[in-house]
């Protein structure tokens, strides 16, 4: 099947990349360590703060450091990629091709979240469990949700960089929409602090977001705040945001594709 | 643009080779990265509104950092021992140096892509220092926008800390800010020669110059004793604002060194900008281009 090709083209693509993904393991790691300790020092101060105990804001801040490439938390991922192509008007020939664009790049992006997901995360994750007492699951169910949420954690990040990448159609740079909307997602989905540990007000309207379901909502899973009809629920919340962002996509997707002159050249 | 300035500067090689004085090919390479400079400084303010959008986003993206501070002290009074007018001292430093620095050269990680895609060897073909091209290339005037961040956070730190200020202290500030952007610019320099040989590995950097300013933003007392060892001794980080914040504090040196160690700053800047210089000239010279 196509798209399949495509996403496996895409991963074996990420996958070459193998000291840039060696140099990507070490940055987290280092990040890590750093985020780790300033975590124990607030929950030092403050032991059940945001309701987690220390081994579980010790998970929280590792497994922000795993997942951090696979949904592209701070930056375009693959999709920066797109965004060029709309901008220099190599869009024109994507659309003549026989594929459907926004599945294509979907489809391109899971492939390399994939690799990124194993390449990035599992190694930072082992240095956390080597270092620190974490809150990791016994149940392998458990890592199943984890894995599930992961995965729509990387497709809600999709929708969500596909709108920006789109807005390209009628922005001349899009350099400035791609940096606020990585700001709003390093802080909205608790790279910077956990969700609980905001201000409550601040606390509960972060958590129904679109940015929750790439980190706050996974690691919750994993470190066991959130467990049986709990998790479920934040299965969902991901589910729902993931199709309607691809639902938001495909509607300005079709949009810019009837009314914008494509400027190539 | 580019060309007419490189033109200008081209007899000037030829008069500083002839000198044959070192001082005269770093005035050389001075000038030249003041031209390249203000060309992309010109280049980036024909563009006036995207320029101003990235100048705040940029001092959004650092101020990220500060709202976490901000964040944490709402819920607890002190970080590992330390105010929060300490802590947004240390944030303030780290912060200042740490963007200046990557105001001046930070665009030095450019240069593993440089050495895949081969336009490394037009710079070489230039009769400019390559040092100086590399560091004023695409020159981020939008950084200003994280520089006036961390500005603003010292300023207010310095307003609120605690500190007999005498004049060895309030002139402790500004070798602190000097000192700090020495050692990053080091870092930065050292950095770029490593991608010689690992030339995907820029990311490798990103872990002493991001991560050093995120460690160096919390006080030493939240750190592992054998993390503090090593940024005191091996990768001297701890200079650019742990060691001699500590002394402006009257607090106790970390790892319990003696005082006077927080005057040694420009000794370790310098020390470390010479290591960061024999690396990148070391570098350099072996570098072999893949000739495609």
């Amino acid at each position: 099947m196509l798209y399949a090709a495509v996403a496996t083209g895409s991963f074996r693509r990420y996958a070459t990349y193998r000291v840039a993904t060696a140099a990507g393991v070490f940055t987290n790691t280092v990040f890590g360590f750093i985020v780790a300790y300033s975590y124990i020092a607030l929950w030092d101060q403050r032991p059940h703060l945001g309701g987690y105990d220390l081994p579980q804001a010790m998970t929280f801040a590792w497994t922000g450091q795993a997942l951090l490439a696979a949904t592209s938390l701070m930056s375009g991922g693959g999709i920066a990629e797109l965004q060029d192509r709309i901008r220099t008007g190599d869009i024109a020939i994507d659309l003549h091709r026989p594929a459907d664009l926004q599945l294509w790049w979907l489809a391109a992006d899971l492939g390399r979240a994939v690799l990124q997901l194993i390449g990035r995360g599992v190694v930072p994750l082992s240095v956390g469990a080597l270092f620190f007492e974490l809150a990791l699951p016994d149940h392998p169910l458990t890592w199943l949700l984890f894995l599930t949420s992961a995965l729509l954690a990387v497709v809600v990040s999709f929708g969500l960089r596909y709108l920006v990448a789109l807005a390209s159609f009628w922005l001349m740079d899009g350099a400035g929409l791609a940096m606020i909307a990585g700001l709003a997602g390093t802080f909205f989905s608790g790279m910077v602090l956990p969700l609980p540990v905001f201000p409550d007000a601040l606390a509960h309207t972060a958590q129904l977001l679109p940015w929750a379901s790439l980190l706050q909502v996974p690691a919750d899973i994993l470190l066991g705040a959130r467990t049986g009809a709990d998790a479920l629920r934040g299965l969902l919340l991901q589910a729902g945001w993931a199709v309607a962002l691809l639902a938001l996509g495909r509607l300005v997707q079709s949009y810019a594709t009837r009314k914008v002159v494509v400027n190539g050249g | 643009m580019a060309d007419g300035v490189l033109e200008t500067a081209a007899p000037r090689t030829e008069r500083a080779a002839d000198a044959g004085g070192r001082w005269a090919v770093v005035v050389h390479g001075l000038r030249t990265y003041r031209l390249l400079v203000w060309m992309w400084i010109r280049a980036t303010l024909a563009y006036r509104a995207s320029f101003a959008m990235t100048v705040v986003g940029n001092f959004a993206a650092t101020a990220l950092d500060f709202v976490a501070l901000l964040l944490m002290f709402s819920r607890v009074d002190v970080l590992g021992g330390f105010t929060l007018p300490e802590v947004a001292l240390l944030y303030g430093l780290a912060g200042t140096s740490m963007n200046l620095a990557d105001l001046l050269m930070g665009s030095m990680d450019r240069l593993g892509s440089r050495i895949r895609d081969g336009s490394l060897d037009t710079l070489l073909l230039r009769p400019v220092p390559v040092f100086a091209q590399l560091a004023a290339d695409r020159f981020a005037l939008r950084r200003l926008g994280g520089i006036t961040q961390a500005v603003l956070v010292l300023g207010w730190a310095l307003a609120h800390v605690d500190v007999a200020w005498s004049v060895g202290r309030v002139l402790m500030v500004p070798v602190m800010v000097l000192t700090g952007t020495a050692i990053f610019a080091a870092v930065f320099t050292a950095g770029a020669a490593f991608q010689f040989w690992a030339q995907d590995a820029a990311e490798v950097q990103n872990s002493f110059t991001y991560g050093g300013k995120a460690m160096l933003q919390y006080p030493p007392t939240v750190f592992a004793q054998d993390l503090v060892r090593g940024v005191v001794f091996v990768v001297p980080l701890a200079f650019v604002n742990w060691v001699p914040a500590l002394w402006l504090l009257g607090r106790p040196e970390p790892l319990g060194l003696p005082p006077w160690v927080a005057f040694l700053g420009p000794v370790v800047a310098a020390l470390l900008c010479a290591v960061g210089g024999l690396l990148w000239r070391r570098a350099l010279a072996a570098y072999r281009s893949t000739g495609s």
